[in-house]
């Protein structure tokens, strides 16, 4: 039996094609994949990512416990509000996770992946309990996502005076808090937007309104392209337990500041001996589609392959990650059997609905 | 639920094959196949003049989702290829069944085509395949 989200017939009713997704059953897309894309690049859509997991840190010692737990530095969260993203790593230094910590007045707010949910419940309160701090899973929650070029002007115009309020005040990677609803202007799609996590009793009043706003519904489809095209990684397709930060282009969100934090060791181990592979943005040359797993070569040596792959709507052609142990040119990836050129991209592929990558000689 | 049409016979893989009055054989993809793949964003389609045999991969459709082959329905010679389809794969989608064609046969065997699934086999499949 698949779990649902209170926005479940909310779906269906806009012609969603259900599917299950890591025990749930989410819209894989409402008709067009391409043309929801497109929607979120050129004007809003919304995403129900109500499956996703909230965990609230909250006691006196919650901050020391996160600079423990999480790789990067909770620390650097200078006023309520701001937000980070981060890897939650093993000892051994590999990616147990990777989410955003949102401090709050009285403590932080973690937002997970699903699939992964009970594993980081579990890691968590075991690193939790010498330090004394409270894990609640705040339960009866639905969580929003709107993104896209209009998604700040349409939020203003169907939220309650407080929250439009809030809203207007907060900077990318802030957050705040009104009444109990909690407004975010974080996202998976390189577009301007907000996430809000709400009781489920207010949820489907929220996306008639939107919806009457003239925002979209969009599915998992294009959250993937999305998420691509900006250059964000996917847990378990572009990393996972057995991968470190350094091989999945997170290098940047690992601080070293002489704290001592869980898989630092690893890390820094890592980091000297420089034989771990790198994570990069690839575009196809000719015409086709890249998808995760396909092998890569450079020159004649298979030096890797790709984690993720897809057709860019925005850019009209294949791209995707590839992990690589050697990066020296001509690359190629195989297709059925065929090498065809790739080329290495600086990432996002793109960014605000225009193209921002260049290409690396 | 998906359109099929009477005047072609089907593949169980999905394909479709239409006998011309000029005795080739036109091949594509049922609305069942393109509504469960997806939007289409790239086919790649065989060269003119290949010999093939019935069930040999001859064509790779490319949706969001996934990289699917297309099979030959009858052993035959590639006569034409629909060119719409590399500026405009959409057009599989759209008109699955009309603009959408992928490439024209001539058949070894005028015949082989009666081996094939006909529309009522081809809806039962599709019901099967819906639940």
């Amino acid at each position: 039996m698949l779990k649902k989200t209170c926005l479940n017939s909310c779906h269906i009713d806009a012609g969603g094609k259900m599917v299950d997704f890591g025990g749930w059953e989410m819209p894989i897309h409402y008709g067009s994949q391409l043309d929801e894309h497109q929607w979120v690049r050129e004007s809003a859509g919304m995403f129900d990512v109500s499956h996703m997991t909230v965990i609230d840190i909250l006691g006196s010692e919650a901050k020391s416990f996160l600079r423990k737990l999480l790789a990067n530095d909770v620390d650097r969260l200078k006023a309520s509000g701001q937000a980070l993203y981060s890897a939650m790593l093993n000892h051994e230094g590999g990616v147990l996770d990777d989410l955003i910590v949102y401090r709050l007045a009285d403590g932080y707010r973690l937002v997970v992946n699903c699939a992964t949910r009970e594993k980081d419940l579990a890691w968590i309160r075991a690193c939790a309990e010498p330090f004394g701090v409270v894990v609640a899973t705040p339960g009866q929650l639905s969580i929003l996502a709107v993104q896209g070029p209009e998604a700040l002007s349409i939020l203003q115009s169907v939220l309650d005076p407080a929250q439009a309020s809030l809203l207007s005040q907060l900077a990318v990677f802030e957050s705040g808090v009104v009444g109990d609803w909690f407004i975010a202007r974080t996202g998976y799609t390189g577009e301007q937007g907000a996430e809000i996590i709400l009781p489920n009793a207010g949820g489907e009043t929220l996306w008639q309104a939107l919806l009457a706003g003239g925002v979209r519904p969009i599915g998992l489809g294009a959250r993937d392209t999305l998420r691509l095209e900006a250059g964000m990684n996917l847990y378990g397709s572009d990393m996972d337990e057995g991968v470190s930060p350094l091989a999945c282009n997170m290098a940047w969100t690992v601080v070293h500041n002489g704290r001592d934090f869980i898989g630092e060791a690893a890390v820094q181990a890592a980091r000297a001996a420089h034989v771990q592979p790198r994570l990069i943005g690839v575009m196809l040359k000719e015409r086709g589609v890249l998808r995760a797993h396909y092998p890569v070569y450079s020159g004649d040596a298979c030096v890797g392959e790709l984690t993720s792959g897809a057709f860019s709507p925005t850019l009209q052609c294949g791209i995707g990650f590839a992990r690589i142990s050697a990066s020296r040119q001509p690359l190629f990836v195989e297709i059925r059997g065929k090498r065809l050129p790739i080329e290495p991209v600086s990432l996002p592929f793109v960014r605000h609905g225009k193209p921002v990558y260049t290409i690396i000689s | 639920m998906a359109e099929t049409r009477d005047n072609v016979r089907y593949l169980p893989s999905h394909e479709w094959a239409r006998l011309e009055a000029d005795g080739t054989v036109t091949v594509g993809i049922s609305d069942h196949a393109q509504d469960a793949l997806g939007d289409v964003v790239f086919v790649e389609l065989p060269e003119v003049g290949r010999a093939v045999q019935a069930g040999e991969e001859v064509a790779v459709v490319e949706s969001v989702k996934a990289a699917s082959d297309i099979y030959a329905p009858v052993a035959g010679t590639i006569l034409v290829c629909n060119d719409v389809l590399d500026a405009a794969p959409e057009t599989v989608n759209e008109a699955p069944f009309e603009g959408g064609w992928f490439f024209k046969l001539q058949p070894d065997d005028d015949n082989a085509l009666n081996e094939l699934l006909t529309p009522e086999d081809y809806r039962a499949l599709c019901a099967t395949d819906d639940h």
